[in-house]
């Protein structure tokens, strides 16, 4: 058995961090502040090749592996969770195709991400559908020579600045599950409509739309797979994606505790630095180890994924436990802040608004906690 | 044309320093070595060089242990083309390291059109191997250049003095450049940099190989001490306007009895 990353895994890390400090870190604030989608960094990003990290190679990716990605991702993190999203969202709309694409269709849609910055969403919820993903209302109609869509999409990340959406949709809602198929859709389509800008609690920098789609016409060599293929790709999807979310949970606890141990020994109350108030002392300790645990099971469930064997369950352990310490330890970073941890100059309380999100996006940490018991009890 | 870049792998600014025990030298079994700053603006130059004209070989030099070869690998990983590693302990004195960076740059064969080095480690700060280096091969030599141009066989380069005023040298080539923060703004390692990187040649010497002996030690550490702690700062109350003169008095005094700058 063994824990280490290769060299190369360390030497990829090590460059994200430096990027995630030196031109994450500095901004993170500023972006978070004015809800600005983080384009210069983003773009800068993908020079250095940190971005879409699940291209393989034969396509002009750098053919990571799920280990690889979570190295970068964790790191990204770091810099800002609500950049992450953003870049992380690239992604998680590429790994569709990835999975279920041909080798035309990746040739045609992954390679000119690696030719060019670009950026692509992700659209699988809708307004009345979250959670339940299976109920998608959004219809996929045949129209002769190409697909008709027709219906409305929430809460999708990088939708403002998108040059690739994949989309999810029935091509009968009676089928159910088996009605659901994973569509190509150019964003510039005509009939289209952007929903404007969510103002949000946290990763206020990301860009989150509603997309409505009024009778767009979709080539019909854009989907993915055959009809009805489209929830087994969705599955795979978040098999692969879930623990890249973790990794980003864990970057930000991560955060959350270097800070909180840098501020407790510079912070003197009652003669002494609090780190040395046994009270204080728990609650770094506690962060410690909820972050090495969540290290362990993120990369474990990336490994796995490596390995080619299902991670379904380690992956929404991974995923539920990471997100939700990093909840628990942006809110104790807070708390050791104390007074000032409340105030928007110093950084904790960004973490905190940011950690929430993770507990909700790519299932909820409750849906997670079904994934598991259904894997558990089967 | 050959360009030589030496590098100098020192401890992350993060680190914490501990002595060894016997006060030797430093514990260096944790450190987390990385490539000394003000070397990433001479490897970078190197490279801008290398744009303008693609034949250049850009040839990475380090002296030092062979536990980590972080700095190497990260200036390949920018773009360097290759690498020459001499084997030695990480505490030799700037003599030896300019001498065996001597001995590194005629093992490779190549002759040299120009070296650039950062102007001083962060670790000793010592300021001298490049100073030293172009005496050894009796080049001309500037130290703490922020600026760089290229004029046919010549090079032009500015050099920040005390005030902010700026000195322009112009040298002959071959010649050994000193780099200061300014010169430019290093590069990021790229992804597909680093995997390229690994395929990259790397040769490596022992001091033998290239010519040094313990006999050109010219100065041996005779011990590392960390710098005593400071004692808290001391507070005087002057709020009461019939006590100031007192509490003048007595800080003026200890500025001169206890503090000694005045």
């Amino acid at each position: 058995m063994d824990f280490s990353l290769t060299p190369e895994q360390r030497e990829i890390r090590e460059l994200a961090l430096k990027f995630a400090k030196n031109e994450m870190i500095p901004h993170a604030q500023e972006y978070d502040e004015a809800g600005k989608f983080p384009m210069e960094i983003f773009k800068k990003a993908w020079e250095l090749g940190l971005i879409n990290t699940c291209i393989p190679a034969e396509y002009g990716g750098s053919g990571f592996s799920s280990v690889d990605s979570i190295a970068i991702s964790e790191s990204l993190a770091y810099g800002c969770m609500g950049m992450n999203t953003s870049f992380m969202a690239n992604d998680l709309a590429l790994l569709p195709i990835v999975i279920g694409g041909s080798d035309a269709q990746k040739k045609k849609f992954l390679t000119p991400f690696t030719e060019e910055f670009r950026i692509a969403s992700f659209c699988l919820t809708e307004p009345g559908n979250g959670s339940d993903a299976g109920g998608i209302k959004t219809q996929i109609k045949d129209g002769g020579d190409h697909w008709i869509i027709n219906g409305e999409k929430m809460w999708i990340t990088n939708a403002g600045h998108a040059h690739l959406f994949v989309v999810y949709g029935t091509i009968d809602p009676a089928l159910k599950h088996k009605g659901i198929s994973a569509i190509v859709v150019d964003p510039k389509s005509p009939g289209i409509e952007l929903g404007k800008k969510e103002d949000k609690m946290g990763h206020r920098s990301s860009d989150t739309r509603g997309v409505r789609f009024n009778n767009v016409k979709v080539p019909k060599e854009n989907m993915l797979g055959n009809p009805g293929d489209g929830w087994a790709i969705a599955m795979s999807t978040l098999d692969h994606s879930r623990p890249l979310v973790a990794s980003s949970a864990l970057g930000g606890a991560q955060r959350a505790l270097d800070l909180s141990i840098q501020y407790a020994k510079e912070r003197v109350q009652f003669g002494v630095p609090i780190a040395k108030h046994q009270a204080i002392q728990f609650m770094i300790a506690e962060m410690g180890m909820k972050v090495e645990a969540a290290r362990l099971l993120t990369y474990k469930a990336g490994w796995l994924c490596d390995q080619g064997i299902r991670n379904t369950e380690i992956a929404s352990y991974a995923k539920a436990f990471a997100s939700d310490s990093c909840m628990q330890i942006t809110t104790d970073a807070v708390q050791i802040y104390g007074g000032y941890g409340y105030s928007k100059e110093y950084p904790v309380e960004k973490l905190m608004r940011d950690a929430k999100l993770i507990q909700i996006y790519e299932g909820t940490s409750q849906i997670q906690r079904l994934v598991m018991a259904r894997e558990l009890i089967k | 044309m050959n360009i030589f870049v030496c590098v100098k792998q020192v401890p992350d600014t993060e680190t914490k320093i501990t002595p060894t025990g016997d006060g030797s030298f430093i514990e260096t079994a944790s450190i987390k070595w990385i490539m000394n700053p003000y070397d990433e603006f001479a490897v970078e130059q190197a490279l801008l060089i290398k744009q303008s004209n693609p034949a250049a070989n850009v040839t990475v030099l380090r002296v030092g242990s062979v536990k980590d070869t972080e700095a190497l690998r990260t200036a390949m990983a920018m773009g360097a083309d290759d690498a020459a590693l001499v084997e030695a302990a990480d505490n030799l004195d700037s003599y030896s390291i300019a001498k065996a960076l001597k001995g590194a740059i005629d093992k490779t064969g190549k002759k040299p059109d120009l070296i650039l080095a950062g102007k001083q480690a962060i670790d000793d700060d010592a300021l001298q191997v490049p100073q030293i280096l172009a005496q050894m091969l009796n080049l001309p030599s500037v130290s703490v250049i922020v600026g760089f141009e290229q004029a046919g066989n010549n090079v032009k380069v500015k050099r920040e003095v005390e005030g902010g005023a700026l000195e322009v040298y112009e040298l002959s080539t071959p010649c050994v450049l000193a780099c200061n923060k300014g010169l430019n703004t290093p590069r990021y390692a790229s992804l597909p940099g680093i995997m390229k990187a690994k395929k990259k040649p790397m040769a490596q010497y022992s001091l033998a190989d290239v010519g040094v002996s313990d006999a050109d030690r010219r100065v041996k550490y005779s011990g590392f001490r960390l710098p005593p702690e400071k004692p808290p700062g001391k507070k005087f109350d002057a709020t009461d306007a019939a006590k100031q003169k007192d509490v003048v008095s007595q800080v003026v005094g200890l500025l001169r009895t206890e503090a000694k700058v005045i």
